[in-house]
């Protein structure tokens, strides 16, 4: 199926960080059909550099980000529910972001963009989802950052959400994660053709944003699916160059990843998507990570893998018991997988099954807004 | 339909016997949920479950049954106390490494604990093991010494001495053999014993 980003506009978004955003523009894609009771719609959130395009393929013929779990008999089937995914605040991929028109200036606002936070890119979902006529999303769900949304939603908009699926994520970001943030960050900012964020009419930090994720690569993958893949196998030689060409098969996927990357993301964007990211901490503001979650009255269905190191599993378990302990109706599954984090995108087959049979008893049991007073 | 043709098993018949409509139920070690997808669906329980094993939980939240993955033992901490009306343990307090400890969490953070186990008194372990000499295998303790997950051994005396000796009220007991309730000398006679106990008072 060939998939139309679509653009909603909002006259205003307030900030977590004080400012109020004018004429805030969302990207978003929807998949099937919207019931007649509007019970049937999931939000899907994507990862750090993801963007609206989850499923299908687009004008030209790229697949969604997330097409494998989504689309007709598949996890979120398309046949039953009404699908929704939409860029993040602060992105580049048709949402409002750096690399947007400042309306003050008539040039991109570049680091003059303000600070966003994963709970200013949902209140922005909000506003989209009420504007779609929705007024209880049946689920929503994300891996990665997309898993932080999920929460946040959760947290923010108990009425507004009957399900909840974080994947392979945390409810705050640890020192290891925002340490790799920062470096990517450095990365980039270290590149002299960053020019303080106003590349935008000269060429972009190449350099520093491949190098950026190049690292990001290493941590989306594993050990195990390293060596499977890479080993210590030469590329298109047979022996070492003794200079520092590309000798091993590891080193020409990562620069070609990060070349590639170049192309389809903005330096600024990552600046300040990591920063959301590394400000995330669900329980700010509460005693505990319980009581932040005790607002929350959707049903979780939490998963993780076994080798994602990137966001372990005892992230996932942290929630799982908080939810717990407040005797929330949570579901919790390590899979086992060798791909790392990058797992919840690739190795989906077990992951398929339990979200189906969760999806259809959330479906059964959906609770209407009277029912639950 | 019975439960029993649903399930197979004749503890989980005694079980579903015991819990009323509505209530809120956690079955720890609850295998592939099927228990309480019967008890969800026949009793409209809120049903929850604990199981170690990734392919057993898989295929309980396959089926729609809230499960969490999870150790049992270390698992019951996060549970506020009195979360749910009955807290199930079939089959598998001979396995946990602190028997007494699973039982006492149970009844914190349930009103009502029930309890199967299989019975060690049973004659025909005691007769195996008087003229083997070896660790008692019978078909109810199938497994050799070494790969049993078995690590505690207790019979239906040694549970109603430590029922006594807490000062758990027992609500209902009952004693099984080949699915058939045994009603005297359960110690020499019965496979499976089934104990609805809670705190007194």
């Amino acid at each position: 199926m060939i998939t139309e980003t679509q653009y909603a506009r909002f006259d205003a978004l307030k900030l977590d960080a004080g400012e109020t955003l004018r004429d805030v523009q969302v990207a978003y894609e929807t998949y099937g059909r919207l019931s007649e009771h509007r019970t049937n719609a999931i939000l899907i959130d994507h990862a750090f550099t993801g963007d609206a395009h989850a499923a299908g393929i687009d004008h030209e013929g790229k697949p969604g980000w997330w097409d494998n779990m989504i689309g007709p008999g598949k996890a979120f089937d398309t046949d039953h529910y009404f699908v929704i995914c939409s860029n993040v605040l602060g992105g580049c991929r048709g949402t409002l972001g750096p690399s947007s028109i400042d309306p003050a200036t008539g040039k991109p606002y570049g680091l003059r963009f303000p600070g966003v936070t994963i709970s200013d890119m949902v209140r922005l979902q909000k506003l989209l989802v009420d504007h779609l006529g929705i007024e209880r999303l049946l689920a929503v769900t994300g891996g990665s950052m997309g898993g932080f949304q999920a929460l946040e939603w959760a947290v923010a908009y108990p009425d507004a959400v009957e399900a909840c699926i974080p994947i392979a994520t945390t409810a705050r970001h640890s020192a290891q994660q925002i340490a790799f943030n920062e470096t990517g960050r450095q990365a980039i900012m270290a590149d002299p053709d960053f020019l303080g964020g106003d590349f935008y009419d000269k060429k972009p930090p190449a350099r520093g944003l491949s190098v950026a994720r190049m690292i990001g690569h290493i941590t989306y993958m594993s050990d195990e699916s390293m060596r499977e893949k890479f080993g210590r196998r030469l590329r298109d030689r047979q022996d070492f160059s003794y200079g520092f060409e590309i000798d091993f098969e590891v080193e020409s996927y990562l620069r070609y990843r990060g070349s590639q990357f170049v192309g389809r993301f903005d330096a600024n964007s990552y600046l300040y998507i990591t920063k959301a990211m590394d400000y995330f901490d669900l329980a700010a503001g509460y005693p505990s990570l319980a009581a932040s979650l005790e607002r929350a009255t959707s049903r979780f269905l939490v998963i993780s893998f076994t080798s994602d190191w990137l966001y372990p599993s005892y992230q996932s378990q942290e929630i799982v018991n908080a939810l717990r302990s407040r005797n929330h109706d949570v579901t919790y599954c390590e899979l086992s997988s060798n791909y790392g984090h990058d797992a919840f995108l690739v190795d989906i087959g077990e992951q398929t099954e339990i979200v189906k049979g969760f999806l259809a008893k959330c479906t059964r049991e959906f609770r209407g807004l009277e029912a639950r007073q | 339909m019975k439960v029993r043709e649903v399930l197979g098993r004749s503890d989980y018949a005694l079980i579903s016997g015991l819990i009323p409509s509505g209530a809120r139920v956690l079955d720890l070690g609850c295998g592939d949920g099927a228990l309480l997808e019967w008890l969800k669906a026949n009793k409209q329980v809120e049903a929850r479950g604990v199981e170690l094993n990734r392919e057993l939980v898989q295929r309980a939240i396959a089926r729609g049954v809230t499960v969490y993955q999870g150790d049992l033992e270390s698992s019951l901490r996060d549970y506020p106390d009195q979360a749910f009306d009955y807290v199930i343990l079939s089959q598998t307090l001979q396995e946990t490494r602190q028997p007494l400890a699973v039982l006492n969490e149970m009844l914190r953070i349930g009103r009502n604990a029930i309890v199967a186990f299989p019975n060690f008194g049973h004659w025909r372990v005691r007769v195996n093991h008087l003229f083997s000499g070896r660790a008692p295998r019978t078909n109810l303790f199938p497994f050799e010494w070494y790969d049993s997950p078995n690590i505690h051994f207790l019979t239906v005396i040694d549970f109603e001495e430590l029922v006594k000796k807490q000062g758990w009220k027992v609500e209902r007991r009952m004693f099984l053999a080949r699915h058939r309730r045994v009603e005297t000398s359960p110690n020499w006679f019965a496979e499976v014993a089934v104990y609805l106990f809670r705190q007194p008072g």
